[in-house]
């Protein structure tokens, strides 16, 4: 994961750049919450242009960073979904949640 | 009946996840799926194994068994462990019913498997284990041209 902070807008950039797997998940997991905690951002943006895989615990990964974000008073955002990754995402209602921006 | 099959056993380790979903799809490519449909087996295969390791095993060492047959449009997966079993299979299957919300699980497994499959049946006993057996057509190339082909015209 490549992480970057925006200081002048307080946005956290996470740009997931592994397959999000159950076993993957977990190392995902500890290094945003640790940046998370880190920067303390208003808002964070996940990049999923790196990620060629994903099954269901990218949703429970999602909705606990859902939950962080929520404690620390920051914003969930989502960009560069691929067309598997939405279909997984749609299914779980999560795009309602956290919705997807653009980014460049 | 089948023209081709194959017999993978491993064990119960997280890590063992990325391995096997590839390991199937490779098999699979035989059909010459499209990507979606790969993507779709993939992730389908990694939902079962997941459940195989942290529900049947509890992360306690068993063997997850994986067989796979392949026939002129179609593959067929069976994913099996001797774990604990499921108590009730229809709850299980709820889309959001999850025996782990501490782990951050979503509880959307089977919808996942049910959705990217095309036909998907779980034997269990408490105790003994759990089977998934589950199956996707996969159309010949000639087929998908034609549909595109068909989508082409009417699009016009």
């Amino acid at each position: 994961m490549e992480s970057k902070f925006y200081e002048e807008d307080k946005l956290l950039v996470l740009k997931i750049t592994s397959e999000i797997d159950d076993h993957i998940v977990q190392e995902i997991r500890r290094r945003a919450d640790y940046e998370m905690e880190r920067y303390m951002p208003r808002k964070v943006i996940f990049d999923f242009n790196n990620v060629t895989f994903m099954d269901s615990s990218g949703i429970g990964f999602l909705i606990g960073r859902y939950k962080f974000a929520n404690i620390i008073g920051a914003k969930l955002e989502m960009t560069n979904l691929g067309s598997s990754i939405k279909k997984i995402f749609e299914m779980s209602g999560i795009l309602k949640l956290i919705p997807t921006v653009e980014l460049n | 009946m089948f023209n081709n099959e194959m017999k993978l056993e491993f064990i119960s380790k997280s890590s063992n996840e990325a391995f096997a979903r590839v390991a199937v799809a490779a098999f699979a490519s035989q059909l010459d799926p499209t990507i979606e449909e790969l993507a779709d087996i993939k992730t389908a295969v990694s939902e079962a194994v997941t459940n195989s390791i942290i529900h049947g095993y509890e992360k306690k060492q068993g063997v997850v068994k994986i067989s796979s047959w392949l026939t002129e449009n179609e593959i067929i997966i069976e994913i099996s462990d001797k774990g604990k079993g499921i108590e009730n299979i229809e709850m299980a299957k709820e889309p959001l019913y999850t025996t782990k919300p501490n782990l951050e699980r979503s509880g959307m497994g089977f919808t996942i498997m049910e959705s990217f499959m095309d036909k998907v049946d779980v034997e269990s006993v408490v105790g003994l284990g759990t089977k998934v057996t589950m199956s996707k057509i996969i159309k010949p190339k000639e087929e998908k041209d034609e549909d595109d082909f068909k989508m082409l015209m009417s699009n016009n």
